[in-house]
């Protein structure tokens, strides 16, 4: 299965405080066990949400929001797109990170849909009801 | 305690065995080196298991679960071999002071723990996958000790049975043990000669999967995860050598299209006929990413050509922006480093699309007669196909219903009448 990994932001990601190079060579080095281990598919880190903008919807309205966003828990400072077998093995990935941050932070993990739990939705059965549905409505 | 400090044990017990699994195959490989033995090996590892399974509940999950698992196997080992060397020497009256034997132990531990444990772990997979095993008994052997693979899954994924890949992996274990090899990596020459068949078994593993249909064991289709995973791991042990870098870029760029090949009722779609927004473009980009690393070093062996070949439809937004050209020059390479009527075949198509039919039917008439196509249905489907395009009707139409009744494929067969039927009289 493939998870997306948040990393969530912080006040200091947010001001845009830059890693120490104590930090950055700890998440090297867990970086290159991911590769390593043949799981980490991408991954990137994202500047403050200050660069950020948002784009409302509501019907056909479009409406520009610019950064920066007020609830820091709730942003993401960055991201890895993962490989594993299930989602223990991410946890445990995760737990062998080194903290991301200077103080208290988050990582979230998210299972991202495959072909696979779609499928379940259109079984044969189902697509051949929708087929003949079809037929008889002549499209 | 875990962080939180809310695990249930049932939940405990899953991140112990999710870590386990993490550190296996190193575990696995760098006790192998020091016992010489993979059942022994395997042995260990769980004994350091089961130590974890009874410790970190209490303690918590240490620092370096790893270092930890592999001190706790270690020792374990130790104790065996002590054990093993007075037993020997009461039987023997070998004498030799237990100083003496002790330092040979010794010894041999500094020397497993110097070693990096990237080397371990290659040295592991070398052994596993050693051209005196059979391919078969290379990938089961792979996919359980490397892989973590259990030998039930292993058994469903090749549509094998567990007594079968059971004794597959005890045989290729005795043969390993007789043979007395020491789970090193091979260097310079013998590290050239005996890399193919470790990207051979990967390649295989991937085909297995690739080969599963919808309707399969989910085991089967996972093959390609597990085939992905190996040539990862193996880019980054060894990021010098292209062809491992080439068989990964075939991989994953293979794997981009596993989405889209198969219809809703679990018909196969061909490559120019599938829906290229269902791509897997993260797959792609790793893939292109992979082959142009390959070809930075030599893009001329056959791992790096064939992903070079995928590589020229991953590029194509649609099925008429596909450079014909360079395929075709691509496979006039490949040939002379993969020489196959396969590829002669394949060959000869290239050339129709790039240089037109009669371009393919020259190159055709030259493999015609091998007899390794003999029977085999895409040589008169190709045929067919270069003389409808030449306007040759009759001639076409003879082929396609010749290939249509070697096909066994029935889905194949009405496609090939079809285009049988499309000749006219």
């Amino acid at each position: 299965m493939r998870v997306m990994v948040f990393v969530k932001a912080t006040e200091d990601s947010e001001q845009g405080v830059l890693p120490t190079a104590d930090m950055l060579e700890a998440m090297g080095r867990f970086n290159e066990e991911l590769v390593n281990a043949g799981i980490m598919l991408t991954g990137d880190g994202l500047k403050p949400s200050s660069q950020a903008k948002r784009v409302a919807f509501d019907g056909p309205g479009r409406k520009v929001i610019d950064g920066p966003f007020a609830e820091t828990r709730e942003l993401v400072a960055g991201y890895w797109i993962w490989e594993v077998k299930d989602m223990d093995e991410a946890l445990a990935w995760v737990k062998r990170c080194p903290n991301p941050m200077p103080g208290p932070s988050e990582i979230e993990i998210r299972p991202i849909y495959e072909m696979a739990d779609f499928a379940e939705a259109m079984t044969p059965e189902a697509t051949e009801i929708f087929d003949r549905t079809r037929e008889k409505l002549g499209s | 305690m875990g962080p939180g400090g809310t695990h249930s044990t049932g939940e405990t017990r899953r991140a112990i065995e999710a870590t386990f699994r993490i550190e296996r195959a190193r575990l696995i490989a760098g006790l192998a080196r020091m016992v010489r033995s993979v059942d022994l090996a395997e042995e260990r590892a769980q004994d350091a298991l089961v130590t974890a399974l009874a410790e970190w509940p209490g303690g918590g999950i240490p620092a370096n679960p790893g270092a930890w698992l592999m001190a706790v196997a270690k020792r374990r080992a130790i104790d065996t071999i002590r054990r093993d060397t007075m037993m020997t020497r009461k039987h023997d009256e070998i004498a030799q002071t237990l100083e003496e034997a002790d330092e040979d132990a010794a010894e041999a531990i500094e020397r497993a723990i110097d070693d990096d444990l990237g080397d371990e772990l290659l040295g592991l997979i070398f052994t596993a996958c050693h051209p005196m095993l059979s391919r078969d008994a290379r990938a089961a052997l792979t996919l359980r000790v490397v892989g973590g693979l259990t030998t039930d899954e292993i058994a469903r994924a090749f549509l094998s049975s567990e007594a079968t890949i059971a004794q597959r992996i005890v045989r290729a274990k005795k043969a390993i043990a007789k043979a007395g090899l020491a789970f090193e990596v091979p260097r310079g020459a013998e590290r050239a000669t005996r890399l193919p068949s470790v990207l051979e078994v990967i390649y295989l593993v991937f085909n297995e999967g690739y080969a599963a249909t919808a309707g399969d064991d989910l085991v089967r289709p996972g093959l390609c995860m597990e085939a992905q995973r190996l040539g990862r791991m193996l880019a980054g042990l060894m990021p010098e050598e292209a062809e491992v870098l080439g068989l990964l870029a075939l991989m994953e760029i293979q794997a981009s299209r596993l989405g889209a090949r198969a219809g809703p009722d679990g018909s196969f779609i061909p490559l120019t006929e599938q829906d290229r927004a269902r791509w897997d473009q993260l797959l792609i980009r790793r893939g292109l990413d992979a082959l142009a690393r390959a070809e930075a070093i030599d893009g001329g062996g056959p791992y790096a050509l064939q992903a070079a070949l995928a590589a020229c439809h991953a590029r194509a937004r649609r099925a008429g922006d596909t450079d014909w050209v360079r395929i075709a020059a691509l496979y006039d390479r490949l040939r002379g480093v993969m020489p196959s009527p396969v590829v002669d075949l394949n060959r000869a198509i290239a050339h129709s699309m790039a240089f037109g039919p009669g371009a393919g039917l020259r190159l055709l008439d030259a493999v015609a007669g091998d007899e390794a196509l003999a029977g085999y249905a895409p040589l008169p489907a190709a045929r067919g196909d270069f003389l409808f395009r030449a306007g040759r009707l009759a001639e076409a139409r003879a082929e396609f219903e010749t290939a249509a009744g070697l096909t066994r494929n029935g889905r194949e067969a009405a496609f090939l009448l079809a285009r049988a039927k499309a000749c006219g009289q």
